[in-house]
């Protein structure tokens, strides 16, 4: 029964939810309402059994010395003292967003920061990486570097500025005269063009093979045949 | 021989120093580009400027600081000509830690335009489970948003008495850096028929193409380039506009590294032959 009693609540909940959602009349339309809203606190209750399990895991740490577990300590006092500013503001400001509020303070001074810092560092890695990973070793491997290179140069005004003093030089040829092929703007456009074709067609595919998987596993799902989500099955 | 071996393994710290070096000199300089506004941009600007004084567009902010150095812009140039054009705002969010970002460029930009809380635009918060959220609007947004985000009763502002789903909401600004823009086309627009266009970071913007393409969305702000650009077509310079040259230096600096690297990989190849 353990095991039978939710693959039938998944059953009906799931059939019902394909139903209501092609039928938005009645009573099947404020039915998926209904869903919907308990779908939406069941995902607010989520984050309390986030905050459960991230609490006991890092007081595991703490609690047997695991290496690094200073770490565990600072990511402890972190989400402690944020939540209680969070509470704090709350009820004193009526929401923790209001300016001027301690849990603005900290989230303009620390969070932003914090978050900025970690995916700028990005930039230095990509160009790391860029140059040496970009090595025109098959024919494949040259496709994707040019499309990067035309993109890098597509994506900003260095591609105008280039095209123009390219330009400007091939008009230093006497009896040429080039100047309106400025207005081509042919990196920006190269790069418009490999967005909108090659790049799309490529992502096209991949959408819907993934929403093709993602279909095929909701209907396993659905029907009991996957059964990974029931702990112990 | 040990040159080119040299030139093909470069020391990363040389690398980082580099393009330190090309992310503050710009900056420091002030260096200007001129900026080249694309169709997709001029797309989404137009899907506003269309709009009569009195509509009401929600943004929806689903992003957080991590990526607010290419979307946040993006925010600032879209508020400036909601307020511009005397169009309401509703702001929403499904990135819990987005939504300060929300508020911090609705107070600077309102103040700007003298506009008042309530009376033009209103902050109604994030609730989580943003599929729910968004399918669920269609019919009743007081089913998720029955205050705003400081819990004062959405019905005590007179422009949202008369909003209950999207039927009165004359077009969604999604601001994404993940996966969320999907449902807002998915549910909001294919299903309600809601009109939208994204701003997205340049990582995620390629994802919206297809999108584009369909004619689901109406145009795309892509990366920083993206606020550059809606700024631009706004006459309002702002940290989009500024950002471009460093982008565009650091582009250049990457395309030459790249070069150097495969020049080295070539001949070290001719030589081994």
């Amino acid at each position: 029964m353990r095991l039978q009693i939710p693959l039938i609540v998944v059953l009906v909940t799931g059939l019902l939810l394909i139903v209501t959602f092609f039928i938005p009349h009645e009573p099947f339309g404020s039915l998926e309402q209904r869903f919907l809203i308990w779908y939406s606190i069941v995902a607010g209750f989520t984050m309390l059994l986030g905050l459960d399990s991230l609490t006991r895991y890092h007081l595991v740490r703490i609690r047997d010395k695991i290496k690094g577990w200073g770490f565990s300590i600072v990511l402890l006092l972190g989400l402690f003292i944020t939540l209680g500013l969070g509470f704090y503001s709350w009820a004193k400001y009526q929401s923790p967003f209001t300016l001027g509020s301690p849990f603005m303070f900290l989230y303009t001074y620390v969070i932003i920061p914090l978050q900025a810092t970690m995916f700028a560092l990005l930039a230095f890695f990509i160009a790391s990486a860029a140059y040496r990973a970009f090595r025109a070793r098959t024919t494949e491997a040259t496709l994707l570097l040019v499309a990067a290179v035309l993109i890098m140069l597509g994506r900003v005004p260095l591609g105008g500025w280039l095209w123009h003093r390219m330009v400007d030089f091939a008009d230093l040829i006497p009896g040429t005269h080039l100047a309106g092929l400025k207005n081509l703007e042919i990196f920006a456009r190269i790069n418009d063009w490999i967005m909108d074709i090659p790049q799309t067609a490529a992502k096209r595919g991949i959408f819907i093979g993934a929403t093709l998987g993602g279909i095929v596993m909701s209907i396993r799902i659905i029907l009991g045949i996957e059964r990974s989500y029931i702990s112990g099955s | 021989m040990k040159f080119w071996e040299r030139l093909g393994a470069i020391d990363r710290k040389i690398i980082y120093t580099v393009i330190g070096l090309a992310v503050i000199i710009p900056l420091v300089t002030k260096l200007t580009f001129p900026i080249r506004v694309s169709d997709t941009v001029r797309n989404a600007y137009n899907s506003i400027e269309r709009l009569p004084a009195g509509s009401i567009v929600m943004i929806s902010i689903d992003y957080d600081a991590a990526s607010g150095p290419e979307l946040q812009p993006m925010l600032i140039a879209v508020l400036r000509h909601c307020f511009k054009k005397n169009i309401k705002v509703i702001l929403t969010g499904h990135w819990a830690l987005g939504l300060p970002l929300g508020e911090i460029a609705l107070n600077q930009v309102a103040a700007e335009y003298h506009k008042k809380y309530g009376q033009d635009y209103i902050n109604i918060g994030y609730r989580p489970g943003y599929t729910a959220l968004i399918v669920g609007i269609g019919r009743e947004i007081r089913d998720f948003f029955s205050t705003d985000y400081k819990r004062v009763p959405i019905d005590s502002f007179a422009f949202m008495r008369r909003v209950h789903n999207y039927n009165e909401i004359n077009l969604l600004v999604g601001l994404e850096a993940g996966a969320t823009g999907d449902a807002w086309v998915l549910y909001a627009g294919a299903r309600y028929g809601l009109k939208m266009f994204f701003g997205a970071t340049g990582v995620s913007a390629p994802d919206l193409y297809p999108y584009l393409q369909a004619k689901q969305i109406e145009g795309i702000l892509a990366g920083l380039q993206g606020a550059a650009e809606y700024e631009t077509l706004i006459n309002e310079k702002g940290t989009g506009t500024l950002g471009m040259p460093t982008q565009s230096v650091v582009h250049g600096l990457i395309i030459i590294f790249i070069i150097l690297g495969n020049i080295s990989y070539f001949v070290l190849r001719r030589k081994k032959e």
